[in-house]
């Protein structure tokens, strides 16, 4: 390389290249930039000996150091769910009160809760619990078994119709289906229902079915309509229907008498969270029943 | 427009000493692959601007030690630490500032602040912040202190390196590099207190129970300061660091730099008592400039990426200058401007006031009344509404309307703060919280430096919901109501902006 050019001002040899009359020096590395450089070859060649490396036929080099992130995952799990486990405790030993009254454990609940609620309750209630034709609206405050803390927590303790010793049990008869009544008495009824809540209905088909609704309804409905927790019966004269409002809907119900079915989580969760779940359930339908009202002040 | 001087070739033929550093550069040009650090031993000078780089040396340096080490009275468990930043709780406190995540851009206004400062003064001044005040000079500098003190100066350093290895050669070579490394574990020590509570810390940090990113920082800061400051010394400046070549693009022909005052230095060569000086220039050659420079490096060759602007040369050069009976100055700080109208025989003008100095001025006006302004009207309390969505409005069974929010209102301050909150904007609306029960106005206490999370309910009852959806319309799909939050900490009102969401009422 002797009849490489050099530059006569600096008298450093140039690399030949040439930009726009720009010559480029072919300056030396500094020492320690090269230190540097084999100081990081020296590092891989500790790293493939220490770490898993090199793929193979049958899977990879494990390396001295037998590093896996699948076994670190595992062990953070399970430093996770002890970590949890206190929480769990805690809010197992408070009562549905307390959480809800303390704001760091209803903090607390309402992020297990949201977790547990998502996986669990949001593909039949809605991922925000709204609800969906026959599966209950738990953000409003229409409660089948009722709204308390407590009695949310019953319901997701024994759940309805689920096998569980003493879960909750309403059983709407299929009218129709198994002949108690006939299509006319049906028809008549559902005139009658839609006037318990307050809509325009026939007169003489309220009137025919006032004694049917008595003999057949009344028992769980109560006579009013007003329904009844203890059946676990909805009320029929709020603007509220589990099912649907029109006419075809209220009489498909009373000819066929579907039931809603719900699990019981008390096999499945441990008891703090179904009380966190149970007061996520509670805040998010704002509060249950009966709500104090802060008086809203006009603008000054 | 920068007038570039090639003193090299208009250098008379030498006839004095070629340089001790030019020869050794000589000696180390490219033979291998790699080059070696050549070898500087700066010599100490005496004179004010040396003074000056004494004196901000011992400035900075008691501004990073002491500064960790002020105490700042905040209540209840709030760190007492003047200045900390604090990654675990996410704070920076700051005096009686303190920034929350969401308001870095307070931290990146002041970088921007200092990089304009920074434009600013190397376009008047060259590098003064490279000469004076960075920590690579700085800390460089104490190194080089410290080396003298165990190795004498210049002259004595060459002769020691240059002897075979002897007892006195070693106990000052052991000597200076734990004194070296001490220095350097006192630095990366001092930079783990502003992220710790510092009495804290100290005592942790010796019975081992301090975090694992204490001891990683402390080594990695006492590595580097060691390596950077002692050995590597002008490399960094001059390899790794990017502003020896951005500089170029503040500086012009009239920004005050060190300067070898070509036009009186030249011709130089050595001058004896008995001469006269008439015909030549005052340089005598005496290449005092050039042992004293840090960098190493030859001023008489005109501006050089490597310089500092230290300054150092000036106070070389002018011992030597009072020595030969000859006015200082022959370096000093001056324009390429000046000395190519000495050269013409104008007589030169100074211009500090020119375009780029006042760009400079000008955005780094702007930006300071940005960041005043900024922290005028920096809120103490945070507040975001966010609505439900999912669903966005629930149907109560007499027929009501109810929307959900979450209010996080974040109280920036150090005590704890009662605010008031209202909902209007829409008739008739009424406000509920589950959290805290009562009646009555909705007041809550929010914590200092925490964000506290309220869900609320607003519920707009049957009939002015039934009104509202007679007035709607049918094809109005957009049934949301614009609505706000009031919070109300003593005068102060915040408004939050938010809506209410009727849906798709059912009669
Ligand atoms: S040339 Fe002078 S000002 Fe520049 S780095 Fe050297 S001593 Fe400092
Ligand atoms: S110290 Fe002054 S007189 Fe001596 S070589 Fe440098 S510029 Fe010339």
């Amino acid at each position: 390389m002797s009849d490489r050019e050099r530059d006569d001002h600096t008298g450093i040899e140039t690399t030949g290249h040439e930009w726009d009359g720009i010559k480029e020096l072919d300056n030396p590395l500094p020492r320690w930039w090269l230190w540097i450089f084999y100081g990081c070859i020296a590092f891989a060649v500790g790293y493939w000996i220490l770490m898993p490396a090199w793929p193979g036929l049958h899977g990879y080099t494990p390396g001295v150091l037998k590093q896996s992130a699948r076994a670190d995952v595992v062990k953070e799990l399970k430093a996770l769910q002890i970590q949890r486990g206190q929480g769990e405790a805690m809010l197992a030993s408070a009562s549905l009160q307390q959480i809800e009254a303390d704001p760091a454990m209803q903090a607390h609940a309402l992020a297990i809760g949201q977790s547990v609620f998502g996986d669990n309750c949001a593909s039949c209630h809605g991922a925000g619990g709204g609800g969906a034709k026959g599966y209950p609206n738990l953000r409003d405050d229409v409660w089948l078994w009722g709204g308390s803390l407590e009695e949310i927590e019953h319901t997701l303790r024994v759940g309805v119709r689920s096998g569980h010793a003493d879960t909750r049990m309403s059983q709407m008869p299929a009218f129709g289906r198994d002949g108690l009544l006939q299509g006319a008495q049906i028809a008549d009824l559902t005139e009658y229902v839609v006037s318990l809540s307050g809509r325009p209905a026939d007169p003489a088909a309220v009137a025919r079915a006032t004694p049917l609704f008595a003999d057949n309804c009344a028992a769980c409905h109560m006579p009013t309509g007003v329904g009844s927790r203890e059946f676990g019966a909805p009320n029929l004269t709020d603007r509220e229907w589990l099912n649907a409002s029109d006419r075809a809907s209220i009489t498909s119900q009373i000819q066929n008498g579907r039931n809603g079915v719900m699990p019981t989580w008390e096999s499945r969760f441990s008891p703090g969270v179904i009380k966190a779940l149970a007061v996520y359930i509670h805040v998010n339908a704002g509060g249950g029943e009966p709500s104090v009202a802060k008086v809203e002040t006009p603008a000054p | 427009m920068t007038i570039l001087i090639d003193r090299t070739r208009e250098r008379a033929p030498t006839t004095g000493p070629v340089s001790v550093a030019e020869r050794q550069r000589e000696k180390a040009r490219p033979k291998g692959l790699y080059k070696a650090r050549t070898p500087i031993y700066p010599k100490l000078v005496h004179g004010p601007w040396r003074w000056l780089k004494w004196a901000l040396l011992i400035v900075m340096l008691a501004i990073y030690y002491i500064t960790p080490w002020i105490r700042w009275d905040r209540p209840g468990a709030l760190p007492d630490q003047a200045v900390l930043v604090d990654f675990a709780g996410g704070r920076f406190y700051f005096f009686m500032i303190q920034l929350w995540p969401q308001e870095v851009y307070f931290i990146t206004g002041l970088l921007v602040m200092a990089a304009l400062a920074l434009f600013l003064v190397t376009a008047l001044f060259g590098r003064l912040w490279c000469g004076y005040a960075c920590p690579q000079t700085v800390w460089t500098d104490l190194y080089i202190h410290i080396e003298r003190l165990f190795e004498g100066d210049r002259n004595a350093r060459m002769r020691l390196d240059a002897a075979p290895l002897s007892f006195d050669k070693l106990w000052r070579k052991v000597g200076k590099h734990l004194v070296w490394i001490g220095i350097a574990f006192g630095t990366g020590g001092a930079w783990i207190f502003y992220f710790h509570d510092a009495p804290d810390l100290i005592r942790t940090f010796w019975v081992g129970t301090a975090p694992m990113t204490a001891y990683v920082s402390c080594a990695i800061l006492t590595f580097t300061t060691y390596v950077f400051a002692g050995h590597m010394r002008e490399q960094v400046c001059t390899y790794m660091c990017p502003w020896p070549r951005i500089q170029g693009a503040m500086l012009d022909d009239q920004s005050f730099q060190v300067t070898y005052r070509y036009d009186r230095g030249e011709p130089r060569g050595p001058h004896k008592k008995t001469e006269t000086w008439t015909g030549r220039g005052d340089c005598v050659d005496c290449s005092q400039c050039v042992v004293a420079c840090p960098m190493g490096i030859d001023i008489r060759k005109g501006a050089q990426l490597e310089c500092i602007n230290c300054g150092l040369c000036i106070d070389a050069c002018d011992e030597i200058m009072d020595r030969v009976e000859r006015p200082r100055g022959l370096i000093a700080y001056d324009t390429d401007a000046a000395v190519a109208a000495r050269c013409e025989g104008r007589k030169p003008q100074h211009r500090l006031i020119r375009p780029r100095t006042l760009y400079y001025a000008g955005a780094l006006l702007l930006v300071s009344g940005l960041m005043i302004q900024g922290f005028r009207t920096r809120e103490t309390i945070g507040v975001h509404a966010l609505r439900d969505r999912n669903p966005a409005y629930v149907q109560l069974q007499d027929g009501a309307v109810r929307n959900g929010y979450t209010l996080k209102l974040a109280n920036h301050g150090f005590e704890t703060a009662a605010v008031r909150i209202r909902y209007v904007g829409v008739p008739g609306a009424v406000l509920t919280d589950p959290g805290h029960p009562g009646s009555g106005p909705l007041v809550v206490d929010l914590a200092p430096n925490v964000v506290t999370s309220l869900r609320l309910f607003v519920t707009v009852p049957a009939a002015a919901a039934d009104a509202r959806a007679g007035e709607a319309g049918e094809d109005d799909d957009d049934a949301g109501q614009d609505a706000s939050f009031q919070i109300i900490s003593g005068d102060d009102i915040k408004v939050v902006r938010t809506a209410f969401d009727y849906g798709s009422h059912d009669r």
